[in-house]
């Protein structure tokens, strides 16, 4: 994606076992992404709490991405369920603050996942281009 | 929690990598911006971080700066986190008030593209660094006393010879197998490839083994009731016999679990499975193979033609065995090969899908197609269609090799070529041992391919076909690894765990339960303090995942290292203004690299430079005149020819080797 100086901002949320590594993965094969990616390496997604994620947007960033274990994950069979459940949790204090439900995604990554982890990043990218400002 | 002070006297050091870095991102600039920002003492730029020159020197700044707190920008955490932490164990530091940034993988080489932005990324990325760091908080490590004694449980050959392994390195060893006899599924196989040995053979002469070592204790018909305690003391009860007339309690400081797998049994009428004698499965065929002599007969009748058909409850897109099972078409091969060898006048007709005899055991596959095997391909979506009568077999198949033709085959015998399931038992085993259970119903590791026998669970360790499909070589390997993993744990007199595990704030929990409930570790339970009921963690189990702090209604609960506090101040440097002046060297050629850069050179190529100023030298001289080793002389100069700093002035005069002098 060709980066410009209105790149959506975008905080990413990864796992340091599973989906960090695939993350890395991609800057070692140098396939490019937007510079407007910042990644934040946590144990597990179902350790993400609702109030980070609402203090990225109040901090300006455009949108969220949580890069998941889904079901490879190492702590719990629950993961998904938890995280989706963050993630709707997540989505109710952003309406509140009348922001796009849209600007959070999650998607499942593994530790080789670096094409795909590129592809989610411009396309999100896409994504927030389009929604553009919020009304709120 | 959520009221540390924050550091006063912080450090960065910025790492070139050689240029991995320096050649995208502008790291001069960046030295700069971060001198100026609040509570850093120094800021610096450094060729490589890593090197043991620059380690030294972070050690001196720690000391001589009284640092409370390093960021090293640089490559991934996944590399080098430990060496810094140990840098700043060195200097009197503790290691977790130091944050490594990862402005390589997931900057200059990720948006190598775009170096300009990289820069106004990597002052972001070091930012949050700083504030990270802000707000570290010193842990300690718990430090567990360890049992030398391991519980293996599962008698198979995984686990029989990582007993062997481990009683080997100085442990006591509790082997326990659920059946009445060890040796698992391969003690009742035949000929295994490529040896030969009989799968009776091979686990007889570990069996004797066993039993001429007196520290392993073996005891069959025995299940694991429960399992307390954690990492260097866990407590594992047994009831032994097959009335559980004994119940034992036994100390383990870890447990090796080498539980392995259940055959994959076809449901009554998949491709008329249990609807006829002349079906069956790939085991029993194999049985059959191995007890006939002189004519093979199945149901009654003369066998002379069979036919397999593949992939049988495996690799299902629609079904929950979606995984290859690996070992069934080598397992295959080999059957054919051996039914040929045994009985005259037979003929195999294999209905595959794809054939993964990978490896060696691809000579199998050579040997079985030259001995006259058919092979014909069918697809997942058009399975052949098995119809029977009595000890009549009919299968039509699409043959995709063919142009799709449609092939009738009638063979004396349908063999179904099932693979291996995980145990109807595991859910049981997974519960005693809190170990992850993944869509397949197979146990979990931490990871596949970095960390791949250990599991979440501090000290329980997996081993051979209880984590997928293995054969017997990879079971062997992984239980090996397993127990050289567990021996690395055991033989320390102390063990010392990572402290970044969750925390209560007692003042603000009102003790709803919601964490203990969330905790698939138990490690959360309820305490009274100060007559108030609160939750309390066990940081021996506790496993850091951190699931238990978004479901606290009161944000009562936090994990080390990823409190509010670090994260939300993380997110504010991200976002940080930045402002970057335009590099008047282009970005990216080697000679802006190394250009302007002398008073930031380790000290060891200051004393380098220092030697071959007044006449040019070859590296074993300037490493005599230094005292230090060649092999070290030769990595700086090298890199200092690199960047231009150096370079060579002709050979010495027995031309053996360049001589040196200064460039700049």
């Amino acid at each position: 994606m060709e980066p410009t100086k209105k790149s959506p901002k975008i905080l990413v949320f990864s796992t340091d076992k599973i989906s960090d590594p695939g993350i890395d993965q991609a800057g070692l094969r140098k396939l490019h992404y937007s510079p407007s990616v910042y990644v934040i390496s946590m144990p597990c997604s179902s350790g993400i709490k609702p109030r980070w994620i609402m203090h990225a947007f109040e901090q300006g960033f455009d949108g969220v991405f949580i890069a998941a274990d889904g079901h490879e994950c190492s702590y719990s069979a629950t993961c998904p369920d938890r995280t989706n459940t963050i993630i709707n949790e997540a989505q109710r204090l952003m309406e509140e603050k009348k922001i796009s439900p849209k600007r959070i995604r999650m998607a499942a990554l593994c530790s080789v996942c670096a094409e795909p982890f590129v592809g989610h990043m411009n396309n999100f990218s896409k994504i927030l281009a389009d929604i553009g400002p919020d009304a709120g | 929690m959520g009221n540390q002070e924050k550091k006063k006297r912080i450090g960065v050091y910025i790492c070139h990598c050689g240029g991995n870095i320096s050649d995208y991102v502008d790291v001069e600039q960046l030295r700069d911006m971060m001198d100026k920002e609040e509570n850093v003492a120094i800021s610096k730029n450094v060729m490589f971080a890593c090197a043991d020159s620059n380690q030294k020197e972070m050690v001196k700044d720690i000391r001589e700066n009284n640092l409370d707190g390093i960021v090293v920008a640089s490559c991934s955490p996944k590399l080098h986190l430990h060496t810094f932490r140990n840098v700043a164990q060195r200097a009197g530091l503790n290691p977790y008030n130091y944050v490594q940034v990862n402005v390589r993988e997931q900057c200059s080489w990720a948006h190598s593209d775009h170096p300009d932005q990289a820069s106004v990324k990597a002052a972001g990325l070091i930012r949050a660094g700083i504030q990270r760091v802000s707000y570290s908080e010193a842990l300690e490590p718990v430090k567990i006393k360890a049992i030398k004694s391991v519980v293996i449980v599962g008698a198979g050959v995984a686990g029989m010879r990582s007993a062997i392994e481990l009683a080997r390195m100085g442990n006591e060893v509790f082997l326990m197998e659920k059946e009445s006899r060890a040796g698992g599924h391969v003690a009742g196989w035949n000929s295994l490839y490529p040896t030969g040995t009989s799968g009776e053979e091979l686990t007889r002469k570990m069996l004797e083994q066993i039993r001429r070592i007196p520290s392993i204790k073996l005891f069959t018909s025995s299940h694991v009731t429960n399992v307390t305690g954690s990492l260097g003391n866990f407590t594992v009860e047994v009831n032994v016999g097959s009335h559980g007339e004994e119940v034992l309690k036994l100390p383990a400081g870890a447990i090796l679990v080498t539980t392995g797998f259940s055959p994959n049994i076809p449901d009554e009428g998949q491709f008329s499975y249990g609807l006829s004698e002349s079906v069956i499965t790939l085991p029993e065929f194999k049985k059959r193979i191995e007890t006939a002599s002189g004519k093979l007969n199945i149901g009654g009748k003369e066998i002379h033609s069979i036919a397999f058909i593949y992939c049988v409850g495996m690799r299902q897109s629609g079904g929950p065995n979606k995984y290859c099972s690996r070992t069934c078409c080598t397992s295959t091969m080999h059957a054919s090969l051996e039914l040929h060898k045994k009985f005259d006048d037979m003929k195999s007709i294999h209905l595959y899908r794809d054939i993964r005899t990978y490896g060696k055991q691809e000579v199998l596959y050579d040997q079985a197609s030259k001995q006259g095997d058919l092979f014909l391909m069918y697809k997942e979506k058009e399975p052949p269609v098995v119809t029977v009568e009595g000890k009549k077999v009919k299968i039509e198949v699409t043959d995709h090799l063919t142009s799709k033709r449609k092939l009738e085959v009638k063979p004396d015998l349908l063999v179904l070529v099932t693979g291996m399931e995980a145990r109807d038992d595991s859910k049981q085993m997974a519960q005693l041992l809190k170990i992850p259970v993944g869509n397949d119903r197979f146990f979990n590791e931490i990871h596949p391919k970095l960390r791949p026998v250990e599991t979440v669970i501090n000290g329980v360790m997996l081993g051979g076909s209880c984590q997928g499909p293995k054969n017997i070589t990879e079971s062997i390997q992984s239980s090996m690894s397993a127990a050289a993993k567990i021996n690395a744990l055991l033989c320390k007199d102390s063990l010392e765990m990572e402290p970044i595990v969750a925390r209560i704030t007692e003042e603000a929990c009102t003790w709803c339960g919601k964490c203990a409930e969330v905790c698939d570790y138990d490690a959360i339970f309820q305490m009274e303090t100060n007559g108030k009921v609160v939750a309390g963690v066990n940081g021996a189990t506790c496993t850091g995942c951190g699931i238990c702090t978004p479901v606290c209604p009161v944000d009562a609960i936090e994990v080390a290292q990823y409190t509010n506090l670090e994260i939300e101040s993380m997110i504010d440097g991200f976002m940080a203004p930045v402002k970057l002046e335009e590099k008047l060297a282009e970005a990216g050629t080697e000679s802006s690299a190394g250009e302007g850069l002398m008073k930031e050179y380790p000290g060891i190529w200051k004393e380098i430079l220092k030697q071959i100023e007044a006449e040019p030298l070859t590296i074993p001289q300037i490493a005599q005149q230094l005292q230090q080793e060649s092999q070290q002389i030769t990595y700086h100069v090298m890199t200092m020819n690199k960047y231009h700093i150096l370079e060579a002035a002709g050979m010495d005069d027995d031309h053996a080797y360049f001589l040196y002098t200064p460039k700049l």
